[in-house]
């Protein structure tokens, strides 16, 4: 049996390099030691990835993408499609577990300066794959043509029409194909959620995984286990990826999916957090909800958009960019570096006093994606991990996920009275984390790094 | 990277060829862009909309459908075409300078006849559709110094009732007026240029 097995695996190892590849990155792959449970996030973001595929797949075989039908045939696949509503269940859920997952992805990343050299690249690919997700969850809540999935496209379309200088209009009509969110819309945001996003997601993290395995993983030390290899020219630091860690990341599956299971079996609509009630009745187009809110994993951007209004843009953005100019110039050394930020400097004032609060509204919550990417550049401490940095980024960072779930929680609250205030101090905040953070990162006091990891 | 024994000739050539490859590539793109513009029957399904007003009482609203976008035809009373006048220093475009009506419609009370007024009910920032909170007082909710209009509840823009947008709000310019006519003094024809002299 043995034999005819080895025979088989030899066939195919002359064809295809199989051994190689299972050695490369899993049998001989060497990750540090030291991993916590932080580092589960990353295995669980692929497998809510293979669940999302996998569900989408069988609800695509009964659903119709026709806004006559939408509606219909999703309560179609709830009550008379054999285990539909699993299905249904499996998806949705899925998708707030995604962010979850990737959200806590993220933060570990930040918290042991994984995006440090020499992965930068590594995060910026994990950028492209946040914003394809973000384009994959937005465009798949169009799909049931509930009221909430018509006017949320409907904003967030609009969104575009604030490029000035007569593109947006254009742009907008471009995304829509037709004047109006209309069954044109529905039907290409199908087209993309089912195949040429979810196909450039696969793409994006095949590459990121390549990515991983060329620079190597980092660690809660921030320490390169590369540097230090012992006399068979292993890390000492690392242990193979297979059995060790494919043992640890299966622990870590099974706890998910008892999580998982529990909110599909028991609350799948999680009190509207992951199932809005206004998209329970289907879209009516001369009938806004009382309240257009995003789900809950689009609602800090929300809410970056809402606070901008024009006084925001006069008595907040204003100062800012005036101080944010000051301080560099103050900071940078090279002549040519303070006139570069004197010029953008001024170039952003005059063009804060041109440009109306919408297009403002609308660069700030593309900023409050976008900035995550500049963190690489931005964070210039000598030590890469948060257990040798100082109280300064510590406080900052305690701060911005603070500040990252109040403002995710404006963005389902009326935009009115004290939140409009509150959302505009969480802006602010959100803004300074990372505008500050070269200077916060230089002054902290930081804690010698060990030479190996530690337990 | 050395240059050594490079035939530059061939070198040349494959640049040029590299570069009409990628113009061959722009074109060929045009036609899969293009696709996704509005179809001729998204284009052609704008027709317009006769709408009997006849039925219409004084301070109520109706609202039709035209290309797919709510229209409102609100009949406003004197004291709310009174009210105008006392707004005109907290809207943001008192005169709708910048904001999109038919020129006859670009008047103080921003319709062809004051009582009736037509308007695209979607909100000039985000495209929402604004509620009508028509009642002057706290009757609609919206606090006793309220003079009646419309309420954006996405982003809280706030319009009068001639659809000007208030000051320091987001949405940036008053509602639009879409193109309408008076067929008969009950019959509206929205998607319809007035003509000159005509009502």
């Amino acid at each position: 049996m043995q034999k005819v097995f080895d025979a088989m695996l030899g066939w195919v190892d002359a064809r295809f390099p199989l051994i190689k590849t299972w050695e490369e990155h899993l049998s001989k792959y060497y990750a540090p030691k030291n991993f916590n449970f932080w580092y589960y996030f990353g295995s669980l973001a692929l497998l809510v990835l293979v669940i999302q595929i996998v569900s989408g797949i069988f609800l695509t075989m009964h659903y119709k993408p026709d806004t006559q039908l939408a509606f219909a045939s999703v309560e179609y696949i709830m009550r008379d499609v054999p285990w539909g509503w699993l299905m249904r269940y499996l998806h949705s859920t899925g998708a707030s577990f995604f962010f979850i997952t990737v959200y806590l992805h993220m933060l570990r990343g930040i918290m042991y300066g994984s995006y440090r050299g020499p992965r930068e690249l590594l995060w910026l690919i994990g950028m492209a794959i946040f914003i394809a997700l973000m384009a994959e969850a937005f465009m798949g809540y169009l799909l049931p043509w509930g009221n909430m999935s018509y006017w949320g496209a409907q904003v967030i379309i609009s969104l575009f029409s604030a490029i000035p200088f007569g593109i947006g209009d254009i742009l907008s009509e471009w995304i829509r194909g037709d004047f109006v969110v209309s069954d044109a819309t529905l039907n290409r945001f199908f087209a993309f959620h089912v195949i040429a996003v979810p196909l450039a997601l696969c793409g994006l993290v095949f590459v990121h995984i390549v990515a991983l395995h060329k620079v190597g993983s980092n660690n809660p030390d921030g320490i390169e286990i590369k540097k230090n290899k012992g006399p068979d020219g292993l890390p000492v630091d690392g242990i193979p990826f297979h059995p060790y860690y494919t043992v640890k990341d299966i622990v870590g599956v099974a706890g998910f999916l008892i999580i998982f299971a529990a909110v599909i079996f028991f609350a799948p609509e999680l009190g509207g957090w992951f199932l809005e009630h206004d998209n329970f009745t289907p879209a009516n187009i001369l009938q806004t909800p009382p309240e257009i809110v995003p789900l809950w994993y689009f609602t800090p951007y929300y809410s970056l958009l809402r606070a901008t209004t024009e006084e925001m843009v006069t008595k907040g953005l204003l100062p800012l960019t005036i101080v944010m100019t000051i301080l560099t110039v103050i900071s940078v050394r090279n002549v040519l570096a303070k006139m570069a930020a004197v010029g953008i400097g001024s170039v952003v004032v005059v063009c804060l006093f041109i440009f109306e609060a919408k297009l403002w509204g609308v660069i700030l919550m593309g900023l409050g994606v976008g900035l995550f990417a500049f963190l690489p550049w931005l964070d210039m401490s000598p030590v890469k991990s948060i257990r040798y940095k100082g109280w300064m980024f510590k406080t900052a960072l305690i701060i911005f996920c603070i500040d990252f779930l109040v403002l995710g929680w404006l963005g389902t609250q009326p935009a009115s009275g004290p939140n409009v205030i509150l959302a505009q101090i969480g802006t602010i905040l959100y803004l300074l984390f990372f505008f500050l953070m070269p200077w916060y990162t230089t002054f902290d006091k930081t804690k010698p790094v060990p030479e190996r990891v530690t337990q | 990277m050395s240059n050594d024994g490079v035939n530059r000739t061939r070198r040349q050539l494959i640049g040029v060829t590299a570069g009409l490859g990628a113009i061959g590539t722009g074109f060929a793109a045009v036609p899969f862009v293009l696709s996704m513009t509005p179809s001729a029957r998204a284009r052609a399904a704008g027709a317009p909309v006769e709408v009997d007003i006849s039925k219409l009482a004084e301070g109520q609203m109706l609202t039709v459908e035209w290309r797919g976008k709510p229209v409102w035809i609100v009949s406003r009373t004197p004291e709310m075409i009174d009210s105008l006048k006392n707004l005109d220093a907290i809207v943001a475009d008192p005169d709708s300078a910048k904001s999109i009506q038919p020129d006859y419609a670009k008047n103080a009370s921003r319709a062809i006849k004051d009582k009736y007024l037509v308007l695209v009910g979607i909100c000039t920032h985000l495209g929402c559709s604004p509620l009508a909170k028509l009642q002057a007082g706290a009757a609609s909710g919206m606090g006793d110094d309220w003079l009646g209009g419309f309420f954006c509840p996405c982003h809280g823009s706030k319009f009068d009732l001639a659809g000007r947008v208030y000051k320091n709000v987001p949405a940036p310019t008053n509602l639009d007026v879409p193109p309408y006519s008076y067929v008969s003094d009950t019959r509206l024809m929205i998607g319809v240029d007035q003509k000159e002299g005509a009502a």
